[in-house]
């Protein structure tokens, strides 16, 4: 279980001359469990970034959390105190994040979270070391909700799990959509039989369903629903119909909307290039999560261009800048270093064998969270 | 609230009961006769799942994928009951706990290596997909009449095999005294091997089955064992009648709980708060049921004084 992988990139021949990397990064992600799709997407992307940089001034010690809480703050004790760490990453669940980043932000460490974007830590407890390169966790489903004002949809059942994250997005959803509610669910997390639920939306007369069920129960509510009969439209965040999990889905996911803040058919040079060397690097096509590592490993490399890490606020100034290529095309930050971009509606579709995704319309432009006013860095 | 609705809900609730029968089944039986505490039987559904996967994508047939759960769940049942639980049976609980644990972590990373990490493709075949119009207008996927119809009849062949056959007397006789069955003697560790594989051939076929509707990914099997363990702790630990009967209240129970405490609490409360009260305390529901049973009955419903 114990995955230990030093990954050291081009910085191999760097210690063997006995010189020291110049930035030591910790990535703490989920490589093992049913959540590893998400940790291996975003490592992968990160260390392709890494590697076509042809830096040998960065050494990355990867570790897997398991998506355990506790095993995430013991590796991030770990890598702080005996590994030296300047830079952490890597997290992908929000409780995670929750449980390390405040701390160690607070001990001269500058985290860049590749994924996990909590309401917690873009308000009030947003702080100068912590950059969110993602999204943050609303941001999604505020998308959606805008979305289905545009396609007309005046009365959506939503459902999501009842966990925090489930709660935010139903809120984000709320906070953009304006038509009026059919009905509402919780469901559990980790729940994988959706008949119930299914049951209630064929019975409340919606004409619409929002739902976010990250991973598995995504994969296994639109399996359900496609073969329930009910034939409403379905929009949801992306993190249902990523790369990784449209495979599973197959034809039932044919003609769904999501929402995304990255789809492999942005037109830019960046993107182009990402999407190609990925295939061509890992042999199977790149997930928002991929592109999230990518784009976090640029930030660093950037900020690396211009400024030495021994000079924080330097090195913190130089990443306020966001002077990279992002996959994502134009890209900054906020106030509370979150980001401000545009979000995209995809549709599924099918090229040849493989299920993908297709930008069709943009749902909100250059758009920041919620939170951004209650931070005082 | 419609009356079709909630007949809907109650064939939901007893398509869930009789999946958890497939599972509970194995694991009381193997708990029953051999004493052991499986925490690897969610690996052997998953092992299931996963094999239907792969015969169904490379055959396209989703029967020979059934065939194939069945074939790979036995095997690898038979196998690590020849090699690891074997050295088990003369241990106290806490061993077998730790060393099936570990047998989990096995098998989940072994699956990993094996098809990757993203989770497998598993499709309803063509001629049960969709929905069926049932009396009063109920539309139902025919799929999950499907399972319901294979869980009793396999729960009515199992009842068969327990009471009717040499096997089922030799089971019963385990049961009851393990030591003199050796001694009349049957051969016993064949026997083991016997009732062991044929726990993971049920539990691969509740994986398969479900599979098709849900996602085959690394992991799958561990919520269901939870929900497994449940159900035998409410039945009575060794009984089938007790797994049959436990697992259906707790399918009800699960999937009424979460339709109808919403609604309940949505009559003196605003809907917002209504959902995720009644979703908490659904969430709850087959605990405290379990709880309920075991204050009446210490030993569950029909579980063997001791």
């Amino acid at each position: 279980m114990k995955l230990k992988s030093l990954m050291i990139g081009a910085a191999l021949g760097a210690l063997a001359t006995g010189a020291l990397a110049e930035v030591k990064v910790g990535m703490i992600t989920t490589l093992s469990g049913g959540g590893a799709g998400l940790g291996i997407d975003v490592r992968d992307g990160f260390m392709l970034a890494v590697n076509q940089s042809g830096r040998d001034d960065i050494e990355v010690v990867i570790e897997d959390d398991q998506q355990k809480p506790d095993i995430a703050v013991q590796l991030a004790d770990k890598m702080i105190q005996s590994e030296n760490v300047n830079v952490l990453t890597g997290i992908i669940w929000s409780n995670l994040a929750m449980a390390v980043v405040p701390s160690a932000v607070n001990q001269d460490i500058f985290y860049l979270s590749p994924n996990a974007g909590p309401s917690a830590l873009a308000g009030q407890g947003c702080h100068k070391n912590y950059f969110n390169v993602a999204w943050q966790n609303d941001n999604l489903h505020e998308a959606a909700g805008a979305y289905a004002n545009d396609a007309g949809f005046k009365n959506s059942f939503i459902l999501a799990p009842n966990y925090p994250a489930g709660q935010d997005a139903l809120t984000g959803y709320k906070r953009f959509y304006e038509g009026d509610l059919a009905g509402e669910l919780y469901t559990q997390l980790g729940q994988t039989d959706y008949a119930a639920e299914i049951a209630q939306i064929r019975a409340s007369g919606a004409d619409s369903v929002f739902f976010f069920l990250p991973g598995g129960m995504g994969i296994s509510f639109l399996k359900q629903y496609a073969d329930s009969g009910v034939d409403l439209p379905v929009v949801g965040p992306a993190f249902s119909f990523d790369q990784g999990i449209l495979q599973a889905v197959g034809d039932a996911a044919l003609g769904v909307k999501n929402t995304s803040q990255w789809s492999k058919d942005i037109d830019n040079e960046a993107n182009k290039a990402f999407v190609e060397t990925f295939q061509a690097e890992y042999g199977r096509l790149p997930s928002l999560y991929a592109s999230q590592g990518f784009d976090t490993a640029n930030l660093l490399i950037s900020a690396m261009d211009k400024a030495d890490i021994g000079d924080m606020d330097a090195f913190r100034e130089a990443l306020v800048a966001a002077d990279f290529a992002s996959t994502r095309g134009d890209f900054k930050f906020g106030p509370n270093h979150h980001p401000i971009q545009d979000i995209y509606v995809r549709e599924v579709i099918k090229e040849g064998d493989v299920y993908t995704n297709k930008i069709i319309g943009t749902a909100l432009e250059d758009h920041a969270d919620a939170y951004a006013a209650d931070c005082k860095m | 609230m419609s009356p079709v609705l909630f007949i809907e809900q109650v064939l939901n609730g007893l398509q869930f009961g009789v999946m958890l029968f497939l599972m509970s089944a194995g694991l009381t039986l193997i708990f029953g006769v051999m004493g052991l505490i499986n925490l690897a039987h969610g690996s052997l559904y998953m092992i299931g799942a996963f094999a239907a996967a792969a015969v169904a994508g490379a055959t396209g047939s989703f029967l020979l994928g059934l065939v194939g759960a069945l074939t790979a769940a036995a095997a690898a049942g038979a196998i690590v009951e020849m090699t690891v639980i074997r050295r088990l049976y003369a241990r106290d609980h806490l061993d077998q706990v730790l060393a099936t644990f570990a047998l989990i972590l096995i098998f989940s990373e072994g699956t990993r290596w094996l098809f990757g990490s993203f989770p497998l493709f598993l499709d309803v075949p063509d001629w049960l997909s969709g929905p069926v119009t049932l009396p009063l207008g109920i539309q139902y996927p025919l799929y999950r009449l499907a399972i319901i119809v294979v869980g009793l009849a396999v729960a009515a062949g199992l009842f068969a095999l327990i009471a009717k056959t040499r096997i089922g007397i030799r089971i019963r006789a385990g049961e009851a005294d393990r030591e003199m069955i050796g001694a009349l003697g049957v051969d016993i560790s064949k026997l083991y091997t016997l009732i062991f594989a044929l726990g993971a051939a049920l539990a691969g076929l509740a994986g398969a089955m479900v599979g098709a509707i849900q996602s085959v990914q690394v992991g799958m099997g561990e919520p269901v064992l939870i929900l497994a363990f449940v159900v035998i702790v409410i039945g009575g630990i060794g009984s089938i009648r007790g797994a049959f009967v436990g697992a259906l209240l707790v399918g009800l129970t699960d999937t009424l709980g979460r339709f109808l405490l919403p609604i309940a609490f949505g009559a003196f409360m605003d809907p917002s708060a209504a959902t995720s009260v009644g979703s908490a305390l659904a969430s709850m529901a087959i605990y405290i049921l379990m709880a309920a049973v075991l204050v009446v009955r210490p030993t569950g419903l029909f579980g063997a004084a001791t």
